[in-house]
């Protein structure tokens, strides 16, 4: 199990266990974390999972293919630290991670 | 008692009291949906999710998917863990059917002859797989593809070696054939149309798709004039009206979807095509919302009437029935879009081809990387089709939404970026 922490926008955070294969999306939803709606339930095809991943992270999540990157150029408040958070897989490597949720999905 | 409190007066009216009983039939995609977005908008009243199925919410889109492929688990498929509803006081009713509805005495009743009495009624029974009337139907092999029970059933049928007759060539059917190839079993599809998604996608599309797939090693026939399915004891081949028979030794029936309007008709809601709906998601009945593949909604973007089969529309319309019973504003229409995945390829459709006046390719279908939009007279895009083209179908996605006229020779010149097209 690799803890995975989401912080909402209003600040508060939820840190749960997510097992290793699944992806930070299906980390949240299957934990009723909020803040991420994934739509398209991770065929990297809605943006509607869309996070920001915290430092020390964004270099151990790796790099988003490039399908994620021209869907996420044309998603709302994109920044640096953006990535489709049904695109990370978790492993015991990304024990720790902290993802951001934006205010709203879309 | 409960009538008296959840006041009716007129269209502004209709906020749920606190303890209003909220039903909601059909425990799919739209019915799931729904009654989560009632809890989150802070509704604690008593909800009760009513489904014929076994299953909790579950999504179809991986059935014919990833899932067919052995590539996801029924976890995946899961919209919510189990353990959701209770933590939600949302009552499960599975396994159980609604056999009809009373709209003046507020009640429905399961089979077995239970009833259960409502404040608000949400109406989520979707739709089914159509059947064609075809000799040979009822033979063991030949399969539909709505449920995870039937996804299981056809699974069972699939591995190498295997041949699978798709009869349809439709979303559903071309991945199930590129599951089926996925798997090392052999698929042919028959098409009633001289071209694939004939109903669903255009011309430059589904030729692409057809040798997409051909160069993987499906066989079509086109044109095809299906007259039975034909075996001993079971489905072993599909026998055209030429005289052909393809032989097989399973068959997908992949012919569409008719709406679950039975239960709403008979009750006396207006009908037609789909329950009739408007953008709250309001029936003919003021205490009865419909929502998914089960309604004909308006598309306010086209100036017309619909009856859309996708998950995002399932979403948009739970959205609008939440909002309406909570008494929140009515959300902002969306673009309809729709997505299909078949082996590397990622298909993404925003939008309805209405109006039409003019179609651009802009990238090269041989390189699996292009999209086809569809402009109306002004040039404004009314839908886009996407393969492995996330820029074009977001930017699309836009467009469609914001009604601005864009530049055919830059939407057709790939050395301008969407970002510049859009802008
Ligand atoms: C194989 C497959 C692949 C798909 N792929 C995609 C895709 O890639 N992208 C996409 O956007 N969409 C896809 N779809 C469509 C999408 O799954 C549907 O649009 C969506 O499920 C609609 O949700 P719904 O809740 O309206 O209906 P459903 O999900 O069909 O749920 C309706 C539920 O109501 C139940 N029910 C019906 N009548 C009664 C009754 N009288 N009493 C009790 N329960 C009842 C049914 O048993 C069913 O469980 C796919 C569908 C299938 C079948
Ligand atoms: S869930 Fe749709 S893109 Fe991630």
């Amino acid at each position: 199990m690799a803890k995975i922490t989401y912080i909402a926008h209003d600040g508060s955070e939820r840190t749960v266990d997510v097992k290793p294969g699944l992806s930070v999306m299906e980390g949240a939803v299957k934990n009723n974390v909020p803040g991420i709606d994934a739509d398209c339930g991770g065929a990297c095809a809605c943006a509607t999972c869309h996070v920001y991943v915290q430092e020390p992270w964004l270099d151990k999540v790796g790099k988003p293919s490039a399908m994620e990157e021209s869907m996420l150029d044309f998603a709302e408040g994109v920044e640096p630290n953006s990535r489709l958070s049904c695109q990370i897989k978790v492993s015991d490597a990304l024990d720790g991670l902290v993802v951001k949720t934006p205010e709203s999905q879309h | 008692m409960i009538a008296g409190q959840t006041s009716e007066t007129g269209r502004t009216g209709r906020v749920l009291a606190a303890e209003a009983r909220v039903v909601i039939v059909g425990a799919g995609h739209a019915g799931g949906t729904a009654a989560a977005l009632l809890r989150q908008y802070g509704f604690a009243g008593p909800i009760t999710l009513v489904g014929e199925e076994p299953l909790p919410p579950y999504q179809r889109p991986p059935l014919s998917k990833a899932w067919l492929k052995g590539e996801a688990d029924a976890d995946a498929l899961a919209l919510r863990p189990d353990s959701y509803y209770a933590e939600q006081a949302i009552a499960l009713r599975l396994g159980a059917r609604v056999e009809a509805m009373d709209l003046a005495g507020r009640t429905v009743t399961l089979q077995g002859g239970e009833r259960l009495a409502y404040d608000r009624l949400i109406l989520a029974t979707g739709a089914r797989a159509r059947r064609i009337p075809l000799p040979g139907l009822e033979l063991p092999g030949v399969h539909e593809l709505r449920t995870a029970a039937d996804a299981e059933a056809l699974k069972q049928a699939l591995g190498r070696g295997r041949r699978l007759a798709v009869i349809g060539g439709g979303y559903i059917g071309l991945e199930a054939a590129a599951s089926a190839r996925a798997l090392d079993a052999e698929a042919v599809v028959i098409e009633r149309e001289p071209r694939l998604l004939a109903r669903v996608a255009c011309a430059a599309l589904s030729n692409f798709f057809q040798d997409y797939h051909a160069a993987r090693g499906v066989a079509f026939v086109l044109g095809a004039d299906v007259q039975a399915i034909v075996g001993e004891g079971r489905a072993e081949g599909v026998r055209l009206a030429d005289g052909r028979i393809l032989s097989c030794d399973a068959v997908l029936v992949g012919v569409g979807a008719v709406p679950n309007q039975e239960l709403a008709q008979a009750a006396g809601l207006a009908c037609e095509g789909g329950i009739r709906v408007d953008l709250r998601a309001r029936t003919s009945d003021p205490h009865v919302h419909a929502i998914g593949d089960c309604t004909r909604r308006p598309l306010p973007l086209y100036g017309q009437a619909h009856r859309l089969e996708s998950v995002p529309n399932a979403l948009e319309q739970a959205k609008q029935a939440a909002a309406d019973l909570c008494g929140r504003p009515e959300p902002a229409p969306e673009v309809p879009w729709f997505w299909s995945d078949q082996y590397d390829l990622k298909l993404q459709i925003a939008g309805l081809p209405f109006d039409v006046a003019q179609t651009i390719v802009r990238g090269e279908p041989t390189t699996a990387r292009f999209a086809v939009f569809h402009l109306d007279p002004e040039h404004r895009v009314q839908a886009v089709e996407a393969v492995n083209a996330a820029p074009e179908f977001m930017a699309g996605r836009l467009l469609i939404g914001n009604r601005k006229p864009v530049a055919p020779e830059k939407l057709r010149d790939m050395s301008v970026s969407m970002k510049e097209v859009a802008a």
